[in-house]
C-alpha cells in the first residue's frame, strides 16, 4: 500500500511538471511570433525591453487562464493589429506575398516544360 | 525583333522595381498600431494605486463626462514634461483623467506626483505593464481620450500645447 502511495505521489509530481514543461514550451514558441514592437526586428522572445517583458508575463497568464495558441494570437492582434505577428495570415494585404512564390514556380515550370520538353 | 523585345521587357521589369524600391526609401519603417477609433474600452480588472482595491474597467467609465486616460511612469522623462499639461486640463473640470502608473514602485510615484501635483481623479497601478497591453500601448506616454465607454482618440507620446488644444476643443 505504502508502495502504492508512493508511486502515486510521483506520478503526480512528475504529471505535473509536465504540465509546466508544456505551458513552458508554447510560451517560447508564442513569444517567438510575436514582434516586439518597440525594438523592431526582433521577437518579444529575444528581447528585454519594458514592453517586451510585459508580453511575456501576458502570455503567461493567458496560457494559465487555459488560452489557446490561436486564442492569443487574436487576443494580440485585436490589440496591436497583423504586424504584430511574424506568422502573417493570408487577407487582402498579403496574399500577394503568399501567392507570388506559387505564381513564379508556376511560371518558371511553364518555362522549363516549353523549353525542355517542347523542343524534343 | 524578339531580341528588342526582350530588351523592352527587361529594362520594363527592372524600372518598376526601381520605382518600388525608391518609394520604399522614402516610407518609415517604424510601425505604428492602427488607431481604431471608437472601439469599446477593454475589459480588465487591475489594482487601485491608493486604495489597493481591484476595480473592472467598465466600473472606471461610467459616469456621462470626457475621460483622458493617461499612462504615465515616475521613470519617464516626457511624462514629467506633460505633467504640467495634465494639471492645466484637470482644472477645466470637463475632463476626468484616469492615470495609469505603468511598471512604477509606488515610492517613487509618490513623490513624483507630490512634487508636480496630482491632477488624476483615479489611478490604476499596473506594476507588470499588463493593463497599458490590454488598452494596446506599448510604450509610456500615452493618452486616450474617452467618451461613452468609446474611445475617441489616441495620443502616442507626450500631449503638447496642440493636442490640448484639440481635447479642450472636443470636451466643449
Amino acid at each position: 500500500m505504502k508502495i502504492l502511495k508512493l508511486f502515486l505521489i510521483i506520478f503526480f509530481i512528475f504529471s505535473f511538471n509536465h504540465l509546466n514543461a508544456n505551458n513552458e514550451e508554447m510560451k517560447i514558441k508564442i513569444t517567438k511570433n510575436l514582434r516586439c514592437l518597440v525594438c523592431q526586428g526582433q521577437s518579444v522572445y529575444d528581447s528585454d525591453s519594458e514592453f517586451a517583458n510585459s508580453l511575456k508575463v501576458l502570455v503567461d497568464k493567458k496560457l494559465e487562464k487555459g488560452f489557446s495558441e490561436t486564442q492569443i494570437y487574436d487576443y494580440f492582434k485585436d490589440k496591436y493589429g497583423e504586424w504584430i505577428l511574424y506568422d502573417p495570415e493570408l487577407n487582402k494585404n498579403t496574399y500577394l506575398l503568399w501567392l507570388l512564390p506559387i505564381l513564379i514556380f508556376l511560371i518558371g515550370g511553364a518555362i522549363i516544360f516549353k523549353s525542355f520538353i517542347f523542343k524534343k | 525583333m524578339k531580341n528588342k523585345l526582350l530588351l523592352l521587357f527587361i529594362i520594363s521589369i527592372f524600372t518598376i522595381i526601381f520605382i518600388i524600391f525608391y518609394k520604399g526609401l522614402k516610407n518609415t519603417n517604424v510601425y505604428t498600431p492602427d488607431i481604431k477609433i471608437n472601439k469599446e474600452v477593454p475589459s480588465f480588472t487591475s489594482e487601485l494605486f491608493y486604495s489597493n482595491e481591484v476595480v473592472k474597467s467598465k466600473e472606471i467609465f461610467d459616469l456621462d463626462k470626457f475621460y483622458l486616460l493617461n499612462i504615465w511612469s515616475s521613470w519617464c522623462a516626457p511624462c514629467r514634461q506633460e505633467h504640467s499639461l495634465l494639471m492645466d486640463l484637470m482644472e477645466t473640470k470637463k475632463i476626468k483623467i484616469i492615470g495609469v502608473n505603468y511598471k512604477d514602485t509606488k515610492k517613487n510615484a509618490e513623490s513624483f506626483l507630490s512634487e508636480l501635483g496630482n491632477p488624476f481623479y483615479q489611478i490604476i497601478f499596473d506594476k507588470e505593464g499588463v493593463t497599458a497591453i490590454e488598452w494596446g500601448a506599448y510604450g509610456v506616454p500615452e493618452s486616450f481620450l474617452i467618451y461613452d465607454r468609446k474611445i475617441l482618440k489616441k495620443y502616442i507620446g507626450p500631449l503638447d500645447e496642440q493636442s490640448i488644444k484639440e481635447i479642450k476643443f472636443l470636451i466643449k
